[in-house]
């Protein structure tokens, strides 16, 4: 089945919750009321033309600067008899990301979630064991947001250079730390 | 001892009007320090050649840099540990933990008070010779135990536990298959047992009542294999799984000892299956046992001795560990059924024929002499053939 | 939003376990854990109840740096996540951006492509095998492995200047061109490999009977319980399922090769045991090998293309997004990279890295097995932590 199909499927059955699609995209997705997430994946499973027995991918992703600001987790299904892939995607406001879960479709589904949630802080209603996976078990906010800063310290420790340094650094100033300096990245780029 | 004293007493006549307890201690004395010495030096050698060994059948060098050919590793590695920093973890039973290592030692170097190296170059030859060694190597035992519940570490626990399972399930197997020895020799002393191996090649028990001596044999190097927890055996010191087993917390010289326990222990195992089942110290021909006035005992008792701990070597860096219950399997489920009929099977042959079937002489050795030139031939072409590849491929 | 620490959550407490049960840590720090994993166990004796893996340990933000550089500057944070197979990494990552942008390379790169990726995925799964067969106790295949990967990392080494991270497959081309001489060396290589080493490495270890009576019958997998936790590459194949991503979406002339997808079936105990999987890794060298014949002699026959003719001065892909994935040594790598086409940084990747998949899977296959056996289940998993916390 190609995503056409697989779009038109998925619109027959639930109608208004798939609330918009991109199938011209390098890897087509449909976009899904985040209310309806889990009733889709249980179908997308089920159904024996969709048959999407495999999540590939759990994706979080962080858009501060649309209007509304949104997060989207995204969805790469993938059928192991029919061989077809296809995405869902799901948007949730920025300020209380939830999602349900849908790990009790896909087993696999419960790291990827605990990862979105530790990285980003989209809390998945219903998992088991939303905790963190791979940052420290007492680490304060989620580092990938677009808007995160670094905190000064943790547990004690510096946790990037003062901001003195950093401002030397940016004027030009050679740091040394060791035997490498601190070069601004991307600093060859004219843009 | 008795052999020490008349040497004493020959040697220093004025010796002989010392009173009794003087003599008996230096009868003593003497020949326990001599043996203790030679017995441990022999590791020295014997890492040395474990890594030499392992290195080429793992396609490398190994030790090359400390003396020519790396000759001096050991004693290098020796200095070092002994001026190492013994680290007492903050948990341990204090006392425990200090005597563990000097038991487990003990354990493995008392064997060698009876192991004759020669008619009268023996310690002592007690009259329960073989029941004093496999008596006196289950304390290495105690010892592992100590050790691995000092420690304070799960780790070590789980090691010392699967040890004394290991150890206590094998020595049941290992001690049938020398009752086999023992039945046919009639006399548990060792020298007697040797003395009943006289004459060559083929009146060594290995080749008695073909094949059940064989089997025997291999019996007890197996459940010895399995006392010294060497692999395919060694899982209470499993590297890759329990960082070292029970002696994970032990540094510097209390893990030399436990180093030295384990190689001493292999030595044991080795020299008791030589003396009694490959000839003790009898060569494989009557001529060759001595060189003019010099008797060469001692040294075909070495030799045979190193054999087998080669043979333990060459097992280790071949074969991968057994599970823990895979392996008492192997000892409850496999050995024992085995040493037992040995034990009913040979114990009724020995009624009817005491030195082993009549055709022992015509089939034994030459079908044993037989494999190990089919071993050897094998061994031959595989390098010969490797070479040649070698040359092709550098063409 | 403060995320709420709550130590119950992280570690299990000693007041909540039976008497007779055991909390036994394989730390962070461990010989055999093949990285720093750090698995909590709750044991009966010896058998394993419970067992709950914590990773992160190696955790470098990977995905922060990615938004953080350009395109090609993210390569060789790429090669750093998975280290011990590096080249598949900046593979997947090069044809993913490629594919956004609609750049097709020449099929010269494309071959050099296919030789480099095969030679990474024999030295990868010369580690994956030898190290498993350390783990279980036979040392000396590890080290006649190590000497075939030492022959690969020369090559590597000989072409692009690096033994471990090469940087080598950039966005429209690869690093450097092979050097002169290299299908002679890569022949020679191959001829030791396919008459010494694999067939020493068959019976020495994969035929011993000890081995298999380790690893033949734990750890066993179901097809769909495989397929649920997201396992991939070998570790699917262990289980009898025949999915091959250079069969079934054959990315860089994959499809111009002829070899087999190497299956496990149960040869000594129910399929999709530990002995299975290390089985089809053992078995996937040989395939390689045949791969890279055919590669080699196609690489003799294709006319040579400069590999920097289709590296674009900037890279700045046009607005969009793609989920791409390569058959990486360790199963299925995939990469979402979007792109927001207004800078030259990417504006999320993120990474589907397969060991991260296998891992979930864990604390359910460890159940019921003993100390012993939680190595070979780790071992046969064939984990890189680094390509697991990224």
């Amino acid at each position: 089945m190609d995503a056409k199909a697989v779009h038109e499927r998925l619109k027959q059955k639930f109608g208004e919750k798939i609330t918009g699609a991109n199938l011209e995209a390098a890897s087509p997705f449909a976009v899904v009321a985040v209310e309806a997430i889990e009733e889709v994946a249980v179908f997308c499973k089920a159904d024996p033309d969709l048959a999407f027995d495999n999540l590939m991918c759990l994706a979080g992703v962080d858009f501060p600067k649309e209007t509304p600001a949104r997060m989207e987790v995204v969805y790469h299904l993938l059928s192991y008899p029919h061989g077809h892939t296809f995405a869902l995607k799901v948007h949730v406001p920025r300020d209380s990301p939830a999602v349900p879960t849908v790990e009790n479709v896909w087993g696999v589904a419960n790291w990827h979630e605990r990862e979105a949630y530790d990285l980003l802080g989209i809390v998945f209603t219903g998992h088991s064991d939303l905790r963190r996976i791979l940052l420290p078990d007492d680490w304060v906010g989620h580092p990938l947001r677009k808007d995160w800063t670094d905190p000064d310290f943790y547990n004690g420790m510096h946790v990037k250079p003062t901001p003195q340094m950093a401002d030397r650094a940016m004027g030009g100033e050679k740091i040394g730390v060791g035997p490498f300096d601190f070069t601004p990245p991307n600093a060859h780029i004219a843009d | 001892m008795e052999f020490t004293y008349g040497l004493l007493t020959g040697l220093i006549p004025g010796l002989a009007g010392a009173p009794s307890w003087v003599l008996v201690a230096l009868g003593g004395l003497i020949p326990a320090f001599i043996t203790f010495n030679f017995v441990g030096l022999g590791p020295i050698i014997y890492v040395y050649a474990e890594r030499k060994i392992s290195a080429f059948m793992q396609d490398r060098l190994g030790p090359m840099r400390v003396g020519p050919y790396g000759l001096l590793q050991t004693i290098a590695d020796a200095i070092k540990l002994l001026f190492k920093e013994a680290i007492f973890p903050a948990g341990v039973d204090k006392l425990l933990f200090l005597v563990a290592p000097i038991i487990v030692v003990t354990g493995s170097f008392l064997p060698f008070v009876v192991i004759p190296w020669g008619a009268r170059l023996q310690a002592v030859d007690l009259n329960v010779g073989v029941f004093y060694v496999s008596a006196v190597s289950s304390l290495a035992t105690v010892g592992l135990i100590m050790a691995g519940w000092a420690s304070d570490n799960k780790y070590a626990l789980f090691g010392a536990m699967r040890s004394a399972a290991q150890i206590v399930s094998y020595e049941i197997p290992s001690v049938m298959a020398l009752l086999t020895v023992v039945m046919m020799a009639g006399s548990l002393s060792l020298q007697d047992i040797v003395r009943g191996q006289a004459g060559g090649l083929q009146n060594w028990y290995l080749f008695r009542y073909f094949p059940l001596m064989p089997i025997a044999f291999l019996t007890f190097f197996t459940a010895g294999l399995a006392e010294c927890n060497r692999t395919p055996f060694d899982i209470p010191e499993a590297e890759s799984e329990l960082v070292a087993g029970f002696h994970t917390e032990y540094s510097g010289f209390f893990f030399a000892m436990f180093f030295l326990a384990e190689y001493t222990e292999m030595f044991v195992i080795s020299s008791v299956a030589s003396v009694l089942f490959l000839g003790g110290f009898h060569a494989p021909h009557p001529s060759l046992q001595a060189i003019g006035a010099l008797g060469l005992g001692w040294f075909w008792l070495l030799l045979k001795a190193w054999f087998l701990i080669f043979v333990m070597m060459w097992l280790r860096w071949t074969l991968p560990r057994l599970r823990v219950d895979q392996l008492m399997h192997v000892a409850w489920k496999v050995l024992l059924p085995i040493s037992f009929v040995l034990v009913v099977v040979v114990g009724g042959l020995v009624l009817k024929w005491p030195a082993g079937f009549p055709w022992d002489r015509w089939v034994g050795w030459p079908i044993t002499l037989v494999l190990m030139g089919f071993l050897i031939v094998g061994m031959i072409r595989a390098i010969s053939w490797s070479r040649r590849r070698t040359e092709e491929l550098l063409a | 939003m403060a995320s709420e620490h709550r130590a119950a959550d992280y570690a299990w407490d000693v007041g909540e376990i039976d008497t007779d049960e055991m909390i036994l840590n394989m730390g962070p720090q461990h010989p055999a854990t093949h990285g720093v994993l750090r698995i909590e166990l709750r044991t009966d004796g010896e058998v394993v109840k419970a067992a709950r893996p914590h990773i992160g340990y190696l955790h470098r933000c990977f995905e922060k740096h990615a938004e953080n550089v350009d395109y090609p500057g993210v390569i060789p944070y790429t090669d750093r996540m998975d280290y011990v197979a590096s080249m598949g990494n900046s593979l997947g990552y090069a044809l993913a951006v490629e594919k956004l942008m609609g750049i097709e390379v020449s099929p010269y790169v494309q071959i050099i492509r296919v030789i480099v990726a095969e030679l990474q995925r024999i030295a990868s799964h010369c580690v994956a095998v030898g190290t498993y067969g350390m783990d279980i106790g036979a040392f000396t295949p590890f080290l006649h492995l190590l000497r075939d990967r030492e022959k690969i990392l020369d090559l590597f080494e000989w072409t692009c200047g690096a033994r471990l991270l090469y940087n080598y497959n950039w966005v429209g081309g690869v690093s450097h061109d092979l050097p002169e001489g290299f299908p002679r060396a890569c022949r020679d290589f191959l001829r030791e490999f396919d008459a010494i080493t694999f067939p020493e490495l068959m019976e020495l270890l994969i035929g011993n009977k000890i081995f298999v009576k380790r690893t033949a019958n734990i750890g066993v997998c179901p097809v769909p319980l495989a397929v649920s936790f997201d396992l991939t590459g070998p570790n699917l194949r262990g289980s009898g399922v025949p999915r091959d991503l250079r069969k079934d979406a054959p990315y860089c002339g994959y499809q111009n090769y002829d070899f087999a997808v190497c299956l496990g079936k149960g040869d000594y105990g129910p399929t999709g045991s530990c002995f299975d999987r290390n089985l089809v890794r053992a078995r996937e060298m040989a395939e390689s090998s045949k791969i890279l014949h055919q590669a080699v002699e196609a690489l003799e026959k294709t006319e040579k293309t400069d590999v920097h003719e289709k590296v674009p001065k900037r890279v700045k892909p046009a607005a969009g997004e793609i989920y791409f994935r390569t058959e990486a040594p360790r199963g299925q790598l995939g990469y979402y990279i979007v792109a927001d086409g207004t800078g030259v940084n990417p504006y999320r990747v993120k990474v589907k890295s397969p060991c991260f998949t296998a891992m979930s899977v864990f604390h359910i296959l460890a159940r019921g097995m003993m100390i012993a056996d939680i190595i070979a289940l780790i071992g046969s998993l064939d984990i890189v932590l680094g390509e697991i916390d990224r």
